[in-house]
């Protein structure tokens, strides 16, 4: 028994750290005057956190990763609907590891 | 995609849920095999299928929930678990503070859902929904519910059979992410300032990666871009800016 009390606490621990992360930035602008410099970083903000997602995937990986990422964002460059450009990429991926791994 | 080039068609709720739905669509079949794993390997470390469906359900995120198997052991330690997830998710506040600006107009009592449903996917759609049209709640809904389900779902048939479709990387859905972040990254262009918060950020992440352990590198790679855009900006709000 103490041991699914422990399982429960860690669950709810998880899920209220990860609501209060999610929550929290947002909660936070409400008390921010948005202009200037503030503007500037956070029309910046989408950019650079996508950017920080892919990175270490695109760069550090391996080759099939690094040449998929960058046939991905030649096809995306062309403005492709989404899904094109996603199927494009795994496509992509899975040839280059056969071909390379 | 069709409403960037017809901005003026009419956005019935319905039509907008429909919408996301069709937007997500490609994340929902990349994602089930991945709930379906988490939920083999979660039964394997000991948890219940009751439990590991709701740790889907309410902590809703791939990344912070592997890292939490990662770390499973019985007895739980939960507080290690907690920090540990809080620090994956850490990422969330600057999507979340990003997203406040477009999501300011919806219902008031609609926000929290739509901030629990904030995973990156969905955040990713959103922002690039929000550069051609108003993001509305149902077009949010229409992504964040059937994920939400598609999660749950997956992860509990994977807990209950105890096996799944095997790695994910066989088939190239591990990709289907990184694929789509890059889809999305190319509508955030806007010149060479751009290129140098892309740069920034890739440098920060990738190296955060490397020398420091755990999952700080989006965050930290994130903060380094839009600090960069801080400094390279025209203030013009600001009397007297550059």
């Amino acid at each position: 028994m103490e041991t699914d009390a422990l399982t429960l606490l860690a669950i709810a621990g998880m899920a209220l750290a990860t609501y209060a992360t999610r929550i929290g930035g947002f909660a936070l602008m409400r008390f921010m005057q948005v202009k200037g410099r503030m503007k500037a970083a956070l029309d910046a903000m989408p950019a650079a956190i996508l950017m920080s997602v892919i990175a270490p995937t695109v760069i550090g990986t391996g080759v099939p990763e690094t040449l998929a990422a960058a046939i991905t964002a030649g096809v995306a460059i062309l403005r492709l609907p989404i899904i094109a450009v996603v199927v494009i990429g795994i496509a992509s991926v899975v040839t280059l590891r056969m071909v390379l791994g | 995609m069709v409403d960037a080039h017809r901005p003026h068609v009419t956005r019935s709720k319905r039509g907008e849920f429909r919408r996301g739905f069709v937007d997500i669509f490609p994340i929902l079949a990349a994602a089930f095999p991945i709930g379906l794993l988490w939920g083999t390997l979660a039964v394997k470390k000991g948890l219940s299928p009751v439990e590991a469906g709701l740790t889907s359900a309410s902590v809703f995120g791939g990344a912070a929930q592997f890292v939490a198997l990662d770390l499973w052991r019985t007895p739980a330690p939960w507080l290690l678990l907690t920090f540990s997830i809080f620090v994956v998710n850490i990422r969330h506040v600057l999507m979340g503070a990003s997203l406040s600006r477009h999501i300011g107009h919806v219902p008031r009592a609609m926000q929290p859902l739509l901030m629990f449903l904030l995973v990156d996917e969905v955040w990713a759609l959103a922002e690039r929904r929000a550069l051609s049209a108003p993001l509305s709640w149902s077009y949010y809904l229409g992504m964040g519910l059937p994920l939400w389900m598609n999660w749950l779902l997956a992860t509990l048939i994977g807990a209950i059979l105890g096996r799944g479709l095997g790695d994910p990387a066989a088939y190239g859905f591990d990709f289907a992410f990184s694929a789509l972040f890059i889809a999305i990254l190319a509508g955030f262009w806007k010149g060479p300032r751009t290129g140098a918060v892309l740069a920034t950020s890739a440098l920060v992440a990738a190296l955060t990666k490397i020398l420091v352990p755990g999952a700080w590198y989006i965050a930290l790679g994130g903060l380094a871009g839009v600090t960069t855009a801080a400094l390279l900006a025209h203030p013009h709000d600001e009397a007297n800016g550059d």
